[in-house]
Parts: C-alpha cells; sequence; structure tokens
C-alpha cells in the first residue's frame, strides 16, 4: 500500500497558523512524524483560506524539504500553485490531483509529463461526482485514455473513486468499492487505485471517525486499493491496514506481523 | 520474443565473515544464475565441516577422505583448506553433547583456539544441538573467538537469546533456525533484532532436508524466503545457509549404498539448494565440495 500523509493542509489549524507565522517546526514536526509512522509521501495542501497560495506553496515545500527528500503530492485546484510546487519537487512528485474535464486532463497530464508526475484522476466532471460505479468508471476511462494520449506510463494514474460522506452520501461507499474493483479491467498494466479515505468520515461524530475509516480502509483493501490518502498518525487505522495487506497476502505472516511492517 | 528480466526492488543483505582472510556473502540484487538477472557480487560458498571429535558415525568412505587429520581438528581444518579448498570452516562442537563425551565449554574452547589457530579462512562454529549445554559452551566460545568475525549456530525460537548476546558482544555474526517454516524464520529474525542485533549479521538456516528426506519442501521455502527478501520482506532478507553434508550422510541410501551412493546424494542436495539461492554450503565429503565447486564455476560463468 502507497501511504500518503494527509496532514500538511491548511483545513487543519495548526497548519494554517503555521503558515501565517511562518512557523516552520509545526511543518517539520508533521513531515518527519508522517514519515515515523509510515507514510511514503506527504500531500501538501496550502487550504481553502490561504490569502496568497503560491506563496503559501513555495514556503510549505521548501520547509518539508528542509527536513526530508520524500516524495510530495500537490494538492491544489489551480493551475499555477500545481506548476510552482511541482517545479520545487526534487523526489518523483504527485499530482493531487486530475478530473475528467477535457481542460484539466489537457493542463494536468501537460504537467505529469513534463515533471515525471505521477497523477490522481478524480472520477468526476463538471457535472459532479456520478451516483454509481458505472458513472464512475466512464469517466475513470476518459482518463485512462486522455493518460494514453499524453504518453505517460499507465501505472503512474492512481484513479480515485471519491468517497463521499457517509452521513450525507451513504449509497456512495459501496459504489466506490465496486469502481476500485472494475478500474483493473480498464488497461493492461492496470491504473492504481487510490482514495481520499477521510472524506468518508466528515462531518461524521468525532467518536466514530476513526471507526469508519479503518473499517472502509479495510474494505477497501479487499476489493484491491493500491494507495491512500490518510491520518498515518492514527495508529488503530495503521494496524487495520496492515493487518488487511496480510490477510490479502501482501505480506507473510509472523506473530509480530505489525512490527515487521513498520520494520520496512 | 522479448525476455522479460524481473527486476526486483530490494536486495539481500551484505554478511561480511571472518577477520584474517575476509569473505562477504549475500548482497543479491536477483536470483543467482538467471542471466540477465543476478546482480550477485558473491558467489555461493562452500564450508566443510570438522568436528571436535572424531565422528564415529560416519561411514567409511566420508571418514577415509581425511585419514589421521579426524583425530586434530587443527589438523583437519587445514586439510580442507589447503588441499580441498574450502572456501569456510563449520567447526561443530559434538563432543559437548551430554550424551556424547559431555565436554566443558572450556575444552570446546581450546579446540576453537587449535582450528582459528591452523587456519585463516573465516569459521562457521556450531554447538551439539543440546540446547541447553550448547548456551554454556557458546557462549564461552564465542568470547574466545572475540573479533574473529565467525559465524556462530544455531539460534531458535526457543533458545536464541543467550547466543545472540553472546554473538552481540562478542562481534559474531548467527544462524538463526527455523523448522521449515517461513512464518516462524521471520518470527525469529524480528526477536533476535529486537534485541538490538544488526540484521546484516544474521543468516537463516531452514532446517535442511536431504534428497529424498524432504529437499523439495525446504527447496520451495528457501526460494519463497529469497523472493520474499527481494520484493522488500526486510526480516527475509539474508543469505541462506544449508548443512547439505550432514544430511545426506544421514540417510539410509549413503549409509548402506555402494560406495559413491553418499558423494551422489550429497552432489545433488547441494546442487538443488545452490538454485533456491543459498549462500553458504556445508560439505562433507572432499569429492562432493569439488563438484560442487565446479557447478558453481559453471553456473556463474555459463560454461563459458
Amino acid at each position: 500500500m502507497f501511504i500518503i500523509g494527509e496532514r500538511i493542509n491548511g483545513m487543519f489549524k495548526d497548519v494554517a497558523k503555521a503558515i501565517k507565522e511562518k512557523d516552520k517546526s509545526i511543518i517539520h514536526d508533521l513531515a518527519l512524524k508522517q514519515i515515523s509512522c509510515g507514510a511514503n509521501a506527504l500531500d501538501v495542501n496550502v487550504g481553502p483560506a490561504s490569502a496568497n497560495p503560491k506563496e503559501a506553496m513555495e514556503w510549505l515545500v521548501k520547509t518539508i524539504k528542509e527536513v526530508t527528500d520524500i516524495s510530495l503530492a500537490i494538492d491544489t485546484t489551480k493551475q499555477d500553485v500545481m506548476e510552482l510546487g511541482l517545479g520545487l519537487c526534487e523526489s518523483k512528485p504527485i499530482i493531487n490531483s486530475v478530473n475528467a474535464n477535457e481542460e484539466k486532463m489537457k493542463t494536468l497530464f501537460g504537467l505529469a509529463k513534463k515533471y515525471n508526475a505521477a497523477i490522481i484522476g478524480l472520477a468526476m466532471d463538471k457535472a459532479g461526482i456520478p451516483k454509481d460505479s458505472e458513472g464512475r468508471m466512464e469517466l475513470a476511462m476518459k482518463m485512462v485514455a486522455s493518460c494514453m494520449e499524453y504518453g505517460i506510463d499507465i501505472s503512474e494514474l492512481y484513479l480515485d473513486a471519491v468517497i463521499l460522506p457517509v452521513n450525507v452520501a451513504q449509497p456512495h461507499a459501496k459504489e466506490v468499492l465496486k469502481t476500485i474493483r472494475d478500474s483493473k479491467l480498464l488497461a493492461d498494466p492496470s491504473p492504481k487505485t487510490v482514495l481520499g479515505l477521510s472524506n468518508v468520515s466528515q462531518g461524521s461524530s468525532a467518536k466514530h471517525k476513526s471507526l469508519i475509516n479503518r473499517t472502509f480502509l479495510a474494505m477497501a483493501i479487499a476489493n484491491g486499493l493500491d494507495a491512500a490518502i490518510l491520518d498515518v498518525t492514527d495508529r488503530e487505522l495503521m494496524d487495520t491496514l496492515i493487518t488487511a495487506e496480510l490477510l490479502m497476502e501482501k505480506q507473510l505472516y509472523c506473530d509480530s506481523y505489525l512490527d515487521a511492517y513498520r520494520r520496512k | 520474443m522479448e525476455r522479460l528480466i524481473e527486476k526486483w526492488q530490494d536486495k539481500i543483505s551484505e554478511v561480511t565473515l571472518g577477520a584474517k582472510k575476509i569473505i562477504k556473502i549475500g548482497g543479491e540484487t536477483g536470483i543467482y544464475f538467471i542471466e540477465g538477472e543476478d546482480k550477485c557480487p558473491n558467489p555461493p560458498r562452500v564450508a566443510m565441516e570438522v568436528w571436535d571429535m572424531e565422528p564415529e558415525s560416519w561411514p567409511e568412505v566420508l571418514k577415509s577422505s581425511f585419514g589421521k587429520a579426524l583425530k586434530d581438528p587443527g589438523d583437519w581444518a587445514k586439510m580442507c583448506v589447503d588441499k580441498f579448498l574450502a572456501d569456510l570452516i563449520c567447526l561443530r562442537l559434538a563432543s559437548t553433547h551430554p550424551d556424547s563425551k559431555n565436554t566443558s565449554g572450556e575444552e570446546a574452547g581450546k579446540v576453537l583456539e587449535k582450528v582459528m589457530k591452523a587456519i585463516s579462512v573465516p569459521l562457521i562454529v556450531i554447538g551439539s544441538s543440546a540446547p541447553e549445554k550448547d548456551n554454556e559452551v557458546m557462549a564461552y566460545c564465542a568470547n574466545i573467538a572475540k573479533g574473529q568475525n565467525c559465524l556462530f549456530g544455531i539460534a531458535t525460537q526457543a533458545n536464541y537469546k543467550t547466543l545472540t548476546a553472546a554473538c552481540l558482544s562478542a562481534g559474531h555474526a548467527i544462524i538463526s533456525e527455523a523448522p521449515i517454516d517461513i512464518n516462524i524464520a521471520k518470527q525469529l529474525n524480528i526477536l533476535i533484532c529486537d534485541m538490538q542485533f544488526p540484521a546484516d549479521k544474521i543468516v537463516i538456516h531452514h532446517a535442511t532436508g536431504a534428497l529424498g528426506y524432504g529437499l523439495e519442501y525446504t527447496y520451495s521455502i528457501m526460494e519463497r524466503t529469497r523472493l520474499a527478501g527481494l520484493s522488500g520482506d526486510k526480516m527475509l532478507s539474508m543469505p541462506m545457509i544449508s548443512f547439505a553434508g550432514q544430511e545426506s550422510w544421514r540417510t539410509k541410501e549413503a549409509k548402506t549404498g555402494c560406495m559413491d551412493t553418499g558423494i551422489l546424494w550429497e552432489i545433488a542436495t547441494g546442487s538443488a539448494y545452490l538454485n533456491s539461492g543459498v549462500d553458504i554450503l556445508v560439505m562433507n565429503h572432499p569429492k562432493a565440495v569439488e563438484e560442487i565447486k565446479k557447478a558453481i564455476n559453471n553456473f556463474t560463468s555459463r560454461g563459458a
């Protein structure tokens, strides 16, 4: 499982404060903590309230680079912020994200090619998020075709079926699971699959968020999920991830399998 | 037709053995003997077994190769290196077993010193497979050989702490053994590493089975271990050792067959393990050693 740590996001108060006050220590700590908990890459999002997103992205990426050379997922909807972020990365970056809008695909697959970046493709377009798996697959297919058109290795595409909060869009969870399963049939070699996991529990009571996240993660792994953007510091979530992968035979069993995974 | 070359994400750890003459084992980034894939910096090595007493249970055809040297572990070890070109010597402290001569750690230590003086190649030192006695003897011997960077064995899941601590303080590498069980092998390596023992000083032993006595089973576990190690499982990415000689000469075919049967048994068993990815083969008969060394040379140079 390729794990992208979600914590460096301006939607979190501590990160917003760090950006505002240029407090590097908060960002350094978050980067190193997520890596020690098992992150393979770090998501970087300046947050919706940022007054100067370009400046904030540059500061965040440079600040993270002071303590690690891990891959970064540049998470923004703004093209100029995306390109600035990608240009600052030395390790292979990840574009978070493209969707099935023609214009978006043209721009972002072009950037993926230019910066040799992996790319997360959201199964949505101008009309929004389809209500069922068939609609999501149609958009996924568009992105796969576009990926090929731009000469990008299909295994660099991470399809995100887009999970919605269970408290407002309950029927979506099983449609997302079906999309994860079916995405593997779109091409050979197949595109990868990813989830922005925490969205599933957005708005649910704080008491249940972690439980909902880890339950859905186990279900998604059983359906073949390759990657996830999640709260890597949630110990129970990570234990579930490791155990689900063990049951899918991604790791050899031993009595200390949790420790063994974390030694990697 | 395009030939597909497997690319592995990880490598096997490289274990350095010896002090006077240094040998490296492991370090593979692919499977041995597959052209284009076998980026293996260190070829498999052959160790010869030397006992601290004359091995009464050995058949005549095996004993006769060493003559009087069998009575003196130093001479025996020297003969194995000088005459039979052993890469390493494996000293088995068989006499320390309570059911054998029950010799003490001090006596075993004297034999060890003698062997160390006689040869310069790296040394493997193993006990008598009596757990409690081994703990006493091996801890003493590990200290005697301090600084010699030997490979000490054998740690098992039920009995690994004393040996691990002894090897850690004396700077030796360790053999971790599981009963042909890959899950226990992994677990034991974790337990040993939990004692702050460096992972790059562990050599895995999957209790060897000779031809006709579980060879296929051991082979498949060894192959799985190697594939897991190359695929990124850090607790299985260690070099492997196999006691092909000992197991072959235990078979009834080797003991009762015609003169060459045991030798052929040892060659067949050893060459099968070579293909499973073994890094050290511990062998007994000089003729089998010669043939296995030829095979390694032929496989690595592909007959060129």
